[in-house]
């Protein structure tokens, strides 16, 4: 009961963030209804268990990537009088015809019967040990793999930073490139 | 007493008791860090400090905080209404939750039911803590931008660079206490925990002789990490560029007066004591301390006792730096944030992490490897 109420505010909720992600005029409401959006999902992840991910949700999107995100908002300036003409000669019809599509689609999968898998795991084994086990020891080598992946990207962004500008000057934005790199 | 245990049996009713009792207690807890500030700062400072309301000046601050909910609360005509409104209920909701998860003293029974003294026991309690600690951000954040007005702004500008460095070096820095607090739990480096009562209860026993087993004693770079890390995380002195009022007048809370600006105030001390109970919880024993024998009837308040009193030196420590040292430049800032404390805790934590293996498994060429 307590979780049907739950899931019905906070799907409201990270409808409502996505709306206004998109249809915001001021990108800063953008980015205020993208982490409306994120945390909603966040505690979707609580409520079926998962209660590590969602910790990690919050810390890493919301917390880092769109304070980032807001950062990068903030210096270039929320210039209110933006040319807001579409350049967008076929999207809008494409989308409502996916939409018509993803309906209906919708409408037939409910009409089949559902296989459904054994319970997930619920309550402390759920969660943070049986991750980290899992993830030190049998996938071990993708998630050291992962890690070399970002740290190449991190790497790269601020030498291609670097490079284009001539002159290492080693300002914020160097810093900001390696904020990726942190979570 | 039956109605008190049935009462007691029940989930929501205690949780109530519990969220309540909580709230007030940190309320009490900012009015007495408040004039305890301004007494010590006037002391380093040779001055007197409050003296009139109150024995010593205790007053002063239940009589200031009145008069910002009697004043008249300006709101400039260029903000954005809506943020502007959210953002300081943005900046205390993040603080009144960590203190959620932080045990403050020795679980008891009423009757048939366990009551522990914090008010929820999460197995990810640590990451929870960084979670809503890197969402106190948002606030200063929007405070800034929705101002409209160019000095706030600078001042959020300043906030989010500060607080994304120094949350890598504040996670950074706790990740030991959890290798520690697994090498500790099985003997055998396997199930660990982030549960914060968990965290207390391992640091039962002694280090060495009379040395109380406090996680400190293993972890002191950790600490101290910790600690430098925490203090630009809660913007305070010398860290405190989001409202250096020699450059940005009151930083990202210049427009705001009254009320609003009672909440953001409260909330940069509800911070400074939160972070101050997480080191507690963690590096030294958090309740953990000796009850000399007392009867039984007054014994539980020890706990209570020793966390308070723990919690206090380290908000001192807070403040002895505000009145010693003088506030860093922004770029010293970031090159102490990402060039000295997030390489220092990595190799912290790899050196940390080898002592681990080591202590559990043997060296290599022991060949207890099997």
């Amino acid at each position: 009961m307590v979780e049907l109420v739950l899931f019905i505010i906070f799907g409201l909720a990270a409808l409502f963030g996505a709306v206004t992600t998109v249809w915001a005029r001021n990108p800063v409401y953008s980015a205020l209804g993208l982490m409306l959006t994120l945390f909603s999902v966040a505690v979707f992840y609580v409520s079926n268990g998962a209660q590590f991910v969602a910790a990690v949700q919050v810390i890493v999107y919301a917390g880092a990537v769109m304070t980032l995100f807001l950062f990068v908002i903030m210096l270039v300036g929320v210039d209110r009088a933006e040319d807001r003409r579409e350049n967008l000669p076929v999207q809008r019809p494409l989308a409502l015809g996916l939409l018509v599509l993803f309906g209906a689609g919708v409408l037939v999968a409910g009409r089949f019967a559902w296989v459904t898998g054994a319970e997930g795991g619920r309550g402390a084994e759920g969660t943070v040990e049986a991750l980290g086990s899992e993830l030190f020891r049998r996938w071990v080598l993708p998630f050291e793999l992962t890690a070399l992946l970002l740290i190449i990207a991190a790497a790269g962004t601020v030498a291609l930073g670097l490079f284009r500008r001539g002159e290492a000057e080693g300002g914020d934005e160097g810093e900001a490139g390696e904020g990726e790199e942190a979570p | 007493m039956s109605l008190l245990e049935r009462l007691f049996a029940n989930v929501w009713f205690t949780a109530a008791v519990k969220v309540v009792a909580a709230f007030a207690l940190l309320l009490v807890a900012v009015i007495l860090l408040v004039w305890i500030e301004r007494k010590i700062v006037a002391d380093m400072q040779n001055r007197i400090g409050p003296n009139r309301a109150g024995p010593w000046g205790m007053l002063q601050t239940v009589a200031d905080g009145l008069k910002l909910l009697f004043k008249e609360s300006v709101v400039p005509r260029k903000v954005e209404l809506g943020i502007y409104l959210a953002a300081p209920i943005a900046a205390m909701v993040p603080a009144f939750l960590i203190f959620m998860v932080i045990p403050i003293g020795r679980p008891f029974t009423i009757g048939e039911t366990a009551v522990t003294l914090q008010v929820t026991d999460l197995n990810i309690a640590l990451l929870f803590v960084l979670a809503m600690s890197s969402l106190a951000v948002y606030a200063v954040v929007l405070a800034g931008w929705a101002s409209g007005s160019k000095y706030p702004l600078l001042g959020g500008v300043r906030a989010t660079a500060q607080m994304i460095s120094y949350e890598a070096a504040m996670g950074l820095a706790l990740v030991p206490v959890v290798l520690l607090a697994s090498a500790q739990s099985a003997g055998d480096v396997g199930l660990g925990t982030m549960s914060l009562s968990r965290i207390v209860e391992l640091q039962q026993g002694s280090f060495r002789w009379m040395i109380p087993g406090w996680f400190v004693f293993w972890l002191a770079p950790s600490f101290v990490l910790y600690f430098i890390a925490a203090v630009a995380e809660t913007n305070r002195a010398p860290f405190d560029l989001v409202e250096a009022e020699s450059e940005l007048v009151g930083g990202y809370h210049t427009e705001y007066s009254g009320f609003r600006f009672a909440l953001f105030y409260l909330a940069e001390y509800l911070n400074m004591f939160n972070v101050s109970a997480l080191a507690v919880t963690l590096f030294f024993g958090g309740w953990l301390g000796p009850d000399f024998g007392l009867p039984p009837w007054i014994a539980w308040v020890m706990p209570l006792f020793w966390f308070f009193l723990k919690t206090f030196l380290l908000v001192f420590l807070f403040i002895w730096l505000r009145a010693t040292l003088p506030r860093l430049r922004y770029d010293q800032l970031m090159d102490l944030g990402w060039k000295r404390l997030i390489p220092l805790a990595l190799v912290w934590l790899m050196l940390f992490a080898l002592v681990t293996a080591f202590r559990t498994w043997g060296a290599p060429w022991t060949e207890a490897l099997g």
